[in-house]
């Protein structure tokens, strides 16, 4: 910790958007989904930049509550991950190099509540951690379009943390 | 049965651009209910440990799987929207594996329908997922 006082700015904010991507990076379904991740300090906002694909209502149009619900479970598992990641990067117990050996936390169920339809807009979502044990945790997300008031759709999952070497 | 019914519920569905995206075949449709299928991607893995395709995509079969349900309801017109669906995942998809989900319509009110599902993979006694959710139910016009 009183190595970092001593580290330039830049080393550090680049240590840290090192670390983010190792972890985004390697999920296939995340890059499917045209899904990336702004950081500010530790804490991520997800980005579903619009693509004709994820669309499910060609008529409205609107995007497919499946592409939705996706974009809010992977911001939840990111978000839990890159929380235990922080941690450990933090106490320097865990090299970006080693952020690709860090294991994702499974779903045990998800639910989705769907407030109004979205838009052929990009999406925005953040997570919030209620609890996390050393094996469980639970996670509510939120999703917006063009304003942060005005959600479009929310989530509640309940998630099993990886066991040692994560 | 309504084959004409059946055959729009297929050609609708399989055309929808995320359905597409993911392959998404309907395999049966009838009164209240539809089976659906979606083959295994490696662009849709959200184990990169494991290979196990990520829950969102397994949720968005559900979520179809439930639509065509109830477009195939004989009261139904062929609107719905999702209020709220939750999956559990009681299970890892097996990589490589096609997976299948059938939705069924237990309950309609005047505007609600209420729907359960359920998701497996080569091994059909042992669920992947099971899923329930409310939608909206829009009623022909005339019925009112």
């Amino acid at each position: 910790m009183v190595k970092h006082r001593k580290e330039p700015l830049q080393k550090i904010k680049q240590r840290r958007d090192n670390a983010l991507a190792a972890l985004v990076d390697r999920v296939p379904y995340i890059k499917f989904m045209g899904i990336h991740f702004d950081r500010r300090g530790d804490e991520l906002t997800a980005v579903m930049a619009f693509d004709e694909k994820l669309i499910g209502n060609p008529i409205l149009p609107a995007l497919h509550g499946g592409a939705t619900a996706s974009f809010l479970e992977v911001t939840a598992v990111i978000e839990l991950a890159w929380a235990q990641a922080w941690q450990k990067m933090e106490n320097e117990e865990v090299h970006t190099a080693a952020m690709a050996a860090v294991r994702l936390p499974k779903t045990i169920d998800f639910s989705v509540d769907y407030l109004r339809s979205g838009l052929a807009r990009d999406c925005y979502a953040r997570a919030r951690i209620n609890r996390s044990g050393r094996r469980y945790a639970s996670v509510h997300v939120e999703a917006w379009q063009d304003n942060r008031s005005r959600l479009f759709a929310q989530a509640t999952g309940h998630f099993l943390m990886p066991q040692n070497g994560g | 049965m309504d084959l004409k019914k059946q055959k729009m519920a297929k050609q609708f569905t399989e055309a929808l651009p995320y359905c597409k995206a993911l392959g998404m075949q309907v395999e049966e449709a009838g009164a209240a209910m539809a089976v659906l299928s979606m083959p295994y991607n490696p662009a849709t893995i959200g184990d990169p440990d494991t290979g196990v395709v990520h829950g969102g995509a397994v949720f968005a079969l559900m979520d179809t799987c439930a639509g065509v349900a109830i477009f195939m309801h004989p009261e139904s017109t062929m609107t719905t929207a999702t209020i709220d669906l939750r999956v559990d995942y009681m299970r890892s998809a097996t990589p490589g594996q096609k997976i299948y989900a059938k939705a069924e319509v237990y309950k309609v009110t005047r505007s609600v329908a209420f729907l359960r599902a359920t998701a497996w993979d080569d091994d059909r006694e042992n669920l992947l997922a099971t899923a329930t959710g409310a939608f909206t139910f829009e009623r022909p016009k005339e019925a009112e």
